[in-house]
């Protein structure tokens, strides 16, 4: 019985962490479509390519010799965010902008061809190959009886925890109390009208690609550091799950992205852990269908109203 | 001079930011360590170069654009005459390129018509998908689910219960028109970028199923060993397989020769294709296809001219679906293996990028976009690894520059004029 709860604490505190980072990765998902109600469908490359950086910082500063770990990792973070929100500038410069107030249907293939773009970028760049990366940070507290069931919780889990819920926190800040986060909410009521007081939305805009581009390479560097891999196409499976996340929590809300994302990580946790870990996609992209028939505006999203 | 000259010195920094350490510096890993390498010369010189061109561009933008207008491609109308006269020409033009596909192969390398073929089944391909994305205008990012449902219908039904080519596919265009109805059945109700995604998704879906049920399809080992298409019984082996069956050159009393499969197969794929080409031509004209376009053009004026917007596009989403089960049939006869690698997501985008370059809902442009794409990668093999970078970069740049496609679909239309 015991075991079993043991477990059962294990799987929840895997899925919380993968979860964690499906959150961050669906903020950006989920701030792009609450203001131009459009899919930024390269989301998926960016997270990519802020792994990347992230793994290209840490062993250059390796090379160089330094070994302070806590200033390795800020500046991981803080290149591999600053890369990816030029990239996600870019995105938004040269596949949205031109086709603002065309139909939807070409900005969508527009981004998608973006998205392909970028991956084969980075593939003939770094190599279609996996990437390793060798662990940073090791070891870890475990909890209960050795001799039946330990429920182990590494360092870097909690790093993932701690980073993400600052990450988190800053955001909140940012957008409920900033002068730019007053923007973009106003952005995303109504544009047209912002647009008439005065706020430059073409900026506003850009901020959130770029915004959510420095979340999904916080995720980047975090899931980086974990699994200790990458590769080209990873951004594809990512952006698809973290999609899922922010339709999950109801697309346009950020508490919504947030809580979306921790329910998938523990639901594909659960599904790896009880069923089988081959089909925890399937389950995955199964949840995000179910979802959008029965329930399209997510657990916490306002229901859309179609004006005519 | 500096309201251009900030931008100027901004972009040129973000080029520098998105090249410098993507494609300066590359990922090695040495044993277990990770270490860095810095690009060569070249590629440092490439990535300033860029950057010096992104900053000029910048600084003179609006000279350059003054100076250089994208060229507009020339009209057809201006080229061909008009009327009658324009139809007893097409006519007799679409007749000759007929005649031509069908003689060439009788003459040409056994390599050419065997891209030929592959060609013809992306034009299927293309044109099933130009149904649902360029006519209904719904973007169906898993296209390529319904063609691993065609395929895996013949290889499956020819595997485990010996049923021939020619029963198979039919069966497989219905099998695959089923999943498209049980999918869009649900899903079409969705927002138009709701359902790209859920398609995508659903295209996964499939991949991961046929990857996974090892037991019925052989997971990533494939199914290999699929028979070919036979004429009447006249199997194109040098041995007969079937009982009682006769080989090919022999009925005719020929010596054997394989190439004779080759352009069998691409006869058949032509036959195919022209078939296609048909129906969907003829469909455009009926009420459902005027019916699709409609729906593409305005949602909501359909619905109040009292047209079902759902059922309308399940009949796109359908039919699309089917084409797609005829091509992934006659490809897993053609190749005589497939496996899930065959039908993962690039290849529904490789469609798309078909009928986006050709001009969606016009059936020439997405022929010729066909052949572009296909032939144009195997003839210029050094640029092969940048195929899908390309791909990537066209389709971008030809919403921007020409979202209509190379050739688009003409229409007699009124167009309101929109004042913001």
């Amino acid at each position: 019985m015991l075991e079993n709860i043991l477990y059962f604490i294990q799987q929840l505190l895997n899925g919380l962490t993968i979860g964690s980072t499906y959150a961050l990765i669906a903020i950006g998902y989920t701030m792009v479509y609450g203001i131009i109600g459009m899919i930024n469908f390269a989301h998926g490359e960016v997270y990519m390519i802020g792994t990347y950086v992230s793994f290209i910082v840490i062993a250059g500063l390796t090379v160089l010799g330094l070994e302070n770990l806590p200033l390795i990792f800020m500046a991981a973070l803080l290149v591999s965010m600053g890369v990816a929100a030029a990239y996600g500038f870019t995105i938004e410069r040269v596949a949205y902008r031109p086709l603002r107030g065309q139909p939807r249907l070409l900005a969508l293939i527009s981004a998608i061809g973006m998205s392909i773009f970028l991956q084969n970028f980075v593939r003939i760049s770094q190599g279609s190959r996996d990437i390793a990366m060798p662990s940073l940070v090791t070891g870890g507290w475990s909890f209960g009886d050795a001799s039946s069931f330990e429920v182990s919780l590494s360092y870097m889990q909690v790093i993932i925890w701690v980073v993400t819920l600052i990450t988190m926190a800053a955001l909140t800040l940012f957008i409920s109390r900033s002068k730019w986060g007053r923007a973009c909410r106003a952005c995303s009521q109504d544009l047209g009208m912002t647009n008439m007081l005065g706020i430059n939305t073409n900026n506003i805009i850009a901020l959130t690609f770029v915004v959510g581009a420095a979340m999904a390479a916080v995720a980047g560097l975090l899931v980086g550091m974990y699994y200790g891999v990458v590769n080209p196409y990873i951004g594809f499976i990512a952006g698809l799950k973290a999609f899922t996340a922010a339709v999950l929590g109801g697309i346009g809300s950020i508490p919504g992205a947030m809580l979306g994302g921790l329910l998938l990580g523990v639901t594909e946790a659960m599904t790896s852990a009880y069923f089988s870990s081959e089909y925890k996609d399937v389950v995955a992209f199964g949840l995000l269908i179910t979802i959008l028939l029965f329930r399209p505006s997510g657990l916490l999203g306002k229901p859309e109203v179609e004006k005519i | 001079m500096n309201k251009t000259l900030y931008p100027a010195i901004f972009a040129a920094i973000i080029m520098l930011v998105l090249t410098s350490l993507m494609l300066g510096v590359n990922l090695k890993t040495e044993g277990i360590a990770l270490t860095l390498e810095g690009a060569d010369q070249q590629t440092w010189l490439a990535i300033g170069a860029a950057t010096l061109v992104v900053f000029f561009f910048q600084l003179f933008r609006a000279q350059i654009t003054r100076a250089i207008k994208l060229p507009t491609l020339p009209s057809v109308d201006s080229v061909l005459p008009a009327g009658q006269q324009r139809d007893t020409l097409t006519r007799i033009g679409a007749g000759l390129v007929i005649l031509a596909m069908f003689i060439w192969p009788f003459f040409g390398s056994r390599g050419a018509v065997d891209l030929a073929t592959l060609t013809l089944i992306y034009v299927m391909l293309g044109l099933g998908l130009n149904i649902v994305v360029g006519l209904a205008g719904l973007l169906d990012l898993g296209y390529v689910a319904f063609y691993a449902v065609g395929a895996y219908t013949y290889a499956l039904l020819s595997l485990y219960f010996d049923v021939s080519f020619w029963i198979a596919l039919p069966l497989s265009g219905l099998l695959a028109a089923i999943f498209g109805f049980l999918l869009g059945f649900p899903v079409l109700r969705l927002r138009g970028d709701y359902l790209a995604i859920v398609t995508l998704g659903f295209g996964e879906i499939i991949r991961i199923l046929l990857n996974n049920w090892t037991s019925l399809t052989g997971g990533p080992n494939g199914i290999s060993r699929i028979p070919k298409p036979d004429l009447f019984g006249l199997e194109f082996t040098r041995r007969a397989k079937g009982e009682g069956n006769i080989p090919f050159h022999e009925y005719f009393g020929i010596a054997y020769d394989p190439s004779h499969k080759v352009i069998f197969l691409y006869l058949l794929a032509v036959i195919l294709v022209l078939i296609t080409v048909y129906v969907i031509h003829r469909l455009t004209r009926m009420p459902i296809g005027r019916a699709w376009e409609a729906l593409r053009e305005d949602d909501i004026a359909c619905r109040s001219l009292g047209l079902n917007p759902t059922f309308i596009k399940l009949t796109a989403f359908t039919m699309g679906a089917s084409f797609a089960g005829f091509a992934g049939c006659f490809f897993a006869a053609r190749q005589g293996f497939i496996s899930p690698e065959s039908f993962v997501f690039i290849e529904s985008a490789i469609i798309l990028a078909i009928v986006v370059l050709g001009g969606m809902g016009s059936q020439l442009g997405i022929i010729l976009a066909a052949v572009m794409l296909t032939v144009l990668p195997e003839l210029a093999r050094e640029f092969q690894e940048y195929r899908m970078l390309m791909f990537g970069l066209m389709m971008v740049f030809m919403m921007i520059w020409r979202p209509q496609g190379l050739v688009p679909m003409k229409r007699p239309h009124l167009e309101l004029k929109q004042y913001d």
